[in-house]
């Protein structure tokens, strides 16, 4: 882990307890997940008991401890999409990419979560790959759309 | 360079919606292309291309409307643009192929107001959708942004804001309906301790599964929600706001943000806004991912940086809110609101809508229905006018079976009640609830146990586990529904959902824990027969509980009518089916995981559910 | 950027509606339209286009619609364009020059009065948009 790294973020929130959220969110961001260093480092620097940021950091769903793939899929299980199949498209990515949902490929390409409403309902069912959209994902599409970002 | 300049004309305005629909449909590359057949041509001095925000009527994305004259294009490819601009951008022959033909009509519908999914629309709230580019603040003065601004920094008093809001009889659009003028005036009036000072928030934390309205209006017209918060800000007495934003919503952050930084550098926020000497400032605060966030207390908590917990109320935040601060929280459909009031005066927006419910409201509509998209309507509309007329009906001819409004705090309206007018009063009445607006439509493959089953695991997971009624009595309500979708259920299983929803409504701390037996409440009182079915004959009506589900591949068709086609033995996702070409296929039991891939990909109506 | 002040904001709303106001579509009280086949834009039709953009601009217009359709099938009078005032018969002008078009537009699209020397017939097929 890039220590430089944290102690700029820190830096651009001038180190305010208040910013913690926000600081978590841009660490999540440089490195996929909050390591456990970072999160140590947060800890110093703003003077927040380790178990307090430990709290956020498991409290939103936005954070992970633990690195995700290289390609995030999030797989949209808002309403529009359940009525329109979503559940189904979900498990199919389970086997096409043989982890379960909130797991990452052992190749660290790939990580799957379900996620709640992307706010695309119109194109339901959805699946957000990175940041990307995929409208109208069927079963049979599932397997294309992962192909698509195979480098 | 000149041809970008503020006061060139141009004879064509190609709107491309950016919104985040039509950006997963490849809208931006789409204006590329424009761009590089315009240019192809020489046409681009007399035509120019603007990104706009969300058009609302997702489903027939990429969407491109020309003015003037309204034209609307829809479902358009890269490679559809060569000849669409040589016809029509350059020749002036409208193009048809590209045009929309709604279900019930044989021709297509050039003018975007001729289509009957925008023709009973009245937008206010979303107002500037697809006239403006958001990212140009300039495009936004234009079309009268700021100008309420203005008019309340200029001559009106803080009480002659209020009074106006408050005869407008704007009711907050959040979820509860709270009257907005009665929120400001207690903001006003609550001293704030310890050194004064009071704050505005906008709540863009938009929850609820199946509502994106909130999203679309952040993306259309950032500067709507900006200046509805000026001018709340001059009401209330406050010098700081916040934007909490969804976390999920990145497009939305961005065109905020570059909204936020234009209103500063025009001076229409910081300090002294127009010379007037009112001072005030707004920041963004992420969401990062809990649906519980969105109760203003909580999301509160979050904007300090700490658990996104509720907290009892009182003291609400008009007295006590942020950092202790009276506060004053609507969400982004309000502020969005606010301008139009001012500008064109109560009276004008109260003539909109019902007795109890005045204006308009944004509703997204989605689900089971031909046109998914965001529309804005007269409260007191029918729910048959907006599935039907607006909606244009139920896909593949199947029929409606209920309309779930609300989020997971609202409930299901049936059928019987389709001529229901929409607004806060009668869809309480009905069970359900205004919320957030949306509206999830349902047909007759939608099974309403799973529905229930579906919102109780999504309160459940998001219950923040605060208080015991909600973090173990939704556990309770879920397991009992899981066990009866797997045919497990017994008798006595809905008196005793019945009796534990009624006491976690009672004692749950907040919002989201009172209202999450909503689903099954309204489920259990309109389709009690769908409960007992998976009870009593262990079958799902709708076959979605996949589990009571039985795949069967009737041979006689399968050879006949498909010839033993193969393809549901290629597509099965577990190797349980087993046939050769123009042989009759069969499924193994023990094998099939019931994904019903078979079932979708036969062609033929071989494959049987029961 | 030097913050606005109350009267900047509506210099910019002006400078911008003039430019945007095509987008609201409706309430033209005239329409220009330039007859833009190959044949017209062979004979120079792009330029009476430009000639029209240009008056729009200068003159601050906009309740004038300017569009351009296809071949209006007299290939040898090009390049023509056809002026409709709302409620009246649209008129067709033929083998047009820029200054004609300056003409067109100050006497007949502003001034309601018709120039003959350039009109080739009243009352010619109207269009729908």
């Amino acid at each position: 882990m890039n220590e430089q790294r944290v102690s700029e973020i820190l830096t651009k929130y001038q180190a305010d307890p208040g910013a913690v959220i926000a600081i978590l969110q841009d660490i999540q961001e440089e490195f996929s997940y909050l390591p456990k260093n970072a999160l140590m480092i947060v800890s110093r620097e703003l003077d927040i008991p380790l178990s307090r940021v430990l709290s956020l950091a498991t409290f939103y769903t936005a954070f992970s401890l633990k690195p995700k793939g290289k390609h995030p899929i999030h797989v949209c299980l808002g309403t529009a999409c359940h009525v329109r199949g979503a559940q189904l498209v979900l498990e199919k990515f389970e086997r096409e990419l043989g982890i379960k949902t909130g797991e990452t490929s052992p190749d660290m390409e790939y990580s799957l979560d379900a996620v709640r409403c992307v706010g695309c309902c119109g194109l339901a069912p959805v699946v957000m790959v990175g940041e990307d959209v995929h409208g109208k994902i069927t079963q049979t599409k599932a397997a294309g759309l992962i192909k698509k970002y195979k480098k | 360079m000149a041809e970008k300049a503020k006061d060139k004309t141009y004879r064509l305005h190609l709107m491309v919606c950016a919104g985040t629909g039509c950006v997963s449909n490849h809208s931006y590359e789409i204006k590329e292309a424009l761009e590089k057949e315009i240019k192809k041509h020489g046409l681009e001095n007399e035509v120019t291309v603007v990104p706009t925000g969300c058009n609302g009527f997702c489903e027939r994305g990429p969407i491109l409307v020309v003015q003037p004259g309204n034209i609307f294009y829809q479902q358009l490819a890269v490679k559809d643009v060569p000849h669409l601009v040589e016809e029509h951008f350059l020749k002036g022959r409208l193009v048809s192929k590209f045009m929309y033909t709604p279900p019930e009509e044989k021709k297509p519908v050039p003018v975007l107001n001729d289509i009957p999914f925008f023709k009973k629309q009245v937008l206010i709230a979303l107002r500037n959708r697809g006239l403006i580019d958001p990212e140009k603040i300039d495009e936004s003065i234009a079309r009268d942004g700021y100008k309420a601004l203005v008019k309340a920094l200029t001559e009106m008093t803080p009480d002659k804001i209020i009074t106006e809001i408050t005869l407008s009889g704007l009711r907050g659009r959040g979820g509860a309906g709270f009257p907005t003028g009665l929120k400001w005036q207690l903001v006003r009036n609550a001293a704030s301790s310890n050194g004064g000072g009071k704050y505005i928030v906008c709540n863009g934390d938009e929850g609820d599964p199946g509502a994106f309205m909130d999203r679309s209006i952040l993306e259309a017209d950032p500067h709507a929600v900006i200046e509805g918060m000026v001018i709340g800000a001059k009401a209330i007495g406050a010098t700081a706001g916040f934007v909490y934003v969804r976390n999920e919503y990145p497009l939305a952050v961005q065109r905020l943000s570059i909204a936020l930084d234009q209103a500063r550098d025009y001076g229409l926020l910081g300090s002294d806004i127009l010379g007037t000497g009112f001072d005030f400032d707004i920041q963004i605060k992420r969401g990062a991912g809990a649906f519980v966030c969105g109760e203003e207390t909580a999301l509160m908590a979050s904007i300090e940086g700490r658990l996104g917990e509720p907290r009892p109320r009182p003291p609400y935040p008009a007295q006590s809110g942020l950092w202790g601060k009276p506060t004053c929280i609507n969400n982004v459909e309000t502020w969005a609101n606010v301008p139009m009031i001012i500008n064109r005066g109560a009276k004008w927006y109260a003539g909109i809508g019902t007795e109890t419910s005045k204006g308009t409201k944004v509703f997204s509509l989605v689900g089971k229905i031909n046109n998914t998209g965001l529309v804005e309507v007269p409260m007191g509309i029918s729910l048959r006018e907006i599935i039907y007329d607006i909606g244009g009906g139920i896909p593949g001819g199947k029929a409606f079976k209920a309309v779930q409004t609300g989020g997971p705090s609202g409930g299901c309206i049936p059928r019987e009640k389709i001529d229901l007018p929409i607004d806060y009063e009668s869809l309480t009445e009905a069970g359900s609830m205004m919320g957030s607006g949306g509206m999830v439509i349902m047909d007759q493959d939608t099974c309403m146990v799973d529905i229930a089953r579906y919102f109780l695991s999504f309160t459940h997971e998001e219950s923040c586990g605060k208080c015991t009624p909600c973090r173990e009595g939704t556990k309770a309500m879920l397991d009992i529904l899981t066990r009866i979708t797997a045919g497990k259920g017994t008798e006595e299983d809905i008196g005793l959902l019945q009796d534990l929803a009624l006491s976690i409504k009672d004692s749950a701390l907040c919002g989201l824990g009172k209202t999450a037996p909503n689903p099954v409440l309204t489920t259990l009182r309109y389709f009690r027969d769908e409960y007992e079915a998976h009870i009593r004959t262990k079958k799902c009506p709708a076959h979605v509980c996949r589990q009571l589900n039985i795949y069967t591949i009737n041979p006689e068709t399968c050879v006949k009518v498909g010839r033993g086609c193969d393809v549901c033995r290629r597509n099965c996702a577990s190797d349980a089916i087993t046939g050769q070409k123009n042989e009759a296929h069969v499924i193994d039991r023990a094998k099939c995981i019931k994904c019903g891939v078979c079932f979708d990909v036969c062609n033929f109506g071989a494959v049987k559910v029961d | 950027m030097p913050k606005l002040k109350i009267e900047d904001l509506e210099k910019i709303r002006e400078q911008v509606k003039r430019t945007t106001a095509l987008r609201e579509g409706s309430g033209f009280r005239a329409k220009v339209n330039v007859h833009m086949g190959t044949c017209g834009i062979a004979a120079g039709a792009r330029t009476i286009m430009n000639a029209f953009i240009k008056e729009l601009e200068t003159r601050d217009v906009h309740d004038v619609l300017l569009t351009n359709s296809g071949c209006a099938g007299l290939c040898s009078q090009e390049p023509m364009v056809t002026i409709e005032i709302a409620g009246q018969a649209p008129v067709k002008y033929v083998n047009l020059t820029e200054k004609k078009a300056q003409e067109i537009f100050e006497k007949h699209v502003l001034g309601g009065t018709i120039v003959k020397e350039y009109a080739l017939g009243i009352g010619s097929e109207k269009t729908d948009y």
